[in-house]
């Protein structure tokens, strides 16, 4: 049965994931590619691909896809397989929600306490810590292109990066407006 | 505040955030931001940092570890699951419409040129924030060596950002087992 199935392993996949989006990618390329063949590696990648060009969070994105497709290649009509990808989507979420939820109870009672500030005071610095290194590790060839590929392309992003960086942290202009100006120039530019 | 929020404006906040933010997980932290603590004031900015820590320290999706307790902290337990189903419903949808028309999105040319000007800025819009947060974090000469460290450590040495929060956990811990035993002796303080 299917849906039973798409319901165990995206649970599975949801609260096993630590760390969000890329950490992920390979449970989910174990689990649907390697072990249950519901997608080929080919269209595993065209999922990623499209995950990074779509909004919202990528586990989300490769759970409804893969519910959908997978519902599809077993003979069922397009209703069932919409199912199958609400269904997907949802299995994801709930224990984590579930946890997150406790954890966040407890939070709310005893986040004045002395001991949890004193923990959140060293966790504050290297939470800012690791968004820099985020920072950092996106500054790719993916991202950025490269002088050696492409010296225009290479040029355009150096560009655009410093506008929205100065533009967000200068002039404070809303983050969506910078993704729809920055989208609007690569649209002309190239 | 947090009395007049309807879960329609939740609602509504979440999907925004979830609708822009391309590439998923740090890409949606300066949206969030901006959206829950500069604009609605849901949080302050050092509530916002400690349940960045806790949502990534935690199992599953990122922004919707963040959503949940966002919600759950203004609106309750049904507050979470709208919070939630905001950042979800947008990405389901778009996804579902790409599956159904695969092909017409696929290698589309224009779809390409607008997400080649993206990337960049969403790189700038998660690496400006670091310096207002940096305020945030009371990050001072004595400290400073904590993100410094950290960044090193995921950035050139590829360690997982879970360790990171776990060890500064713990040392958070320990230290606050130390100081709060050195406050009972000496309670003036």
């Amino acid at each position: 049965m299917i849906f039973l199935k798409l319901f165990i392993v995206f649970s599975k996949i949801g609260i096993f994931n630590f760390g969000g989006g890329y950490a992920m990618l390979s449970l989910i390329q174990n689990e649907v590619v390697e072990k249950n063949h519901w997608l080929t590696n080919a269209e595993f990648t065209d999922i990623v691909a499209i995950s990074q060009t779509t909004p919202g969070p990528i586990g989300i994105n490769c759970a409804t896809y893969t519910g959908y497709t997978s519902v599809i290649n077993e003979g069922y009509p397009v209703w069932a397989a919409i199912l199958g990808a609400v269904l997907a989507s949802l299995s994801i979420l709930w224990l984590p929600f579930i946890l997150m939820l406790t954890i966040s109870k407890f939070l709310l009672k005893h986040h004045q306490s002395y001991i949890v500030q004193s923990i959140f005071r060293v966790m504050r610095p290297a939470i800012v810590g690791l968004i820099a290194a985020a920072a950092l590790l996106l500054m790719s060839k993916e991202n950025f292109s490269s002088w050696d590929e492409s010296p225009f392309a290479f040029i355009v992003s150096v560009l655009l990066f410093c506008f929205a960086f100065v533009g967000t942290r200068l002039y404070k202009i809303h983050p969506i407006l910078m993704i729809i100006l920055c989208g609007i120039a690569g649209l002309l530019i190239y | 505040m947090t009395e007049q929020t309807t879960y329609l404006e939740l609602f509504t906040i979440f999907s925004k955030v979830g609708l822009f933010t391309l590439g998923g997980g740090y890409a949606m932290v300066p949206l969030m931001e901006k959206e829950v603590v500069t604009d609605k004031q849901w949080l302050n900015h050092e509530e916002f940092l400690d349940i960045l820590a806790v949502a990534q320290a935690t199992p599953g999706l990122f922004a919707l570890n963040m959503a949940s307790h966002i919600g759950n902290k203004l609106k309750g337990v049904r507050g979470g699951i709208v919070a939630s189903m905001g950042v979800a419903v947008p990405s389901i949808v778009i996804i579902l419409l790409i599956a159904m028309f695969f092909h017409a999105f696929k290698g589309n040319i224009y779809i390409e040129k607008i997400f080649r000007g993206v990337r960049p800025a969403v790189v700038a819009l998660i690496a400006a924030p670091c310096f207002s947060m940096a305020k945030s974090a009371r990050i001072n000469r004595r400290n400073l060596w904590i993100p410094i460290v950290a960044c090193l450590l995921i950035a050139a040495f590829g360690v997982s950002p879970i360790w990171i929060i776990l060890a500064a956990g713990v040392g958070g811990f320990i230290y606050g087992r130390i100081t709060s035993h050195h406050n009972e002796e000496h309670p003036i303080r």
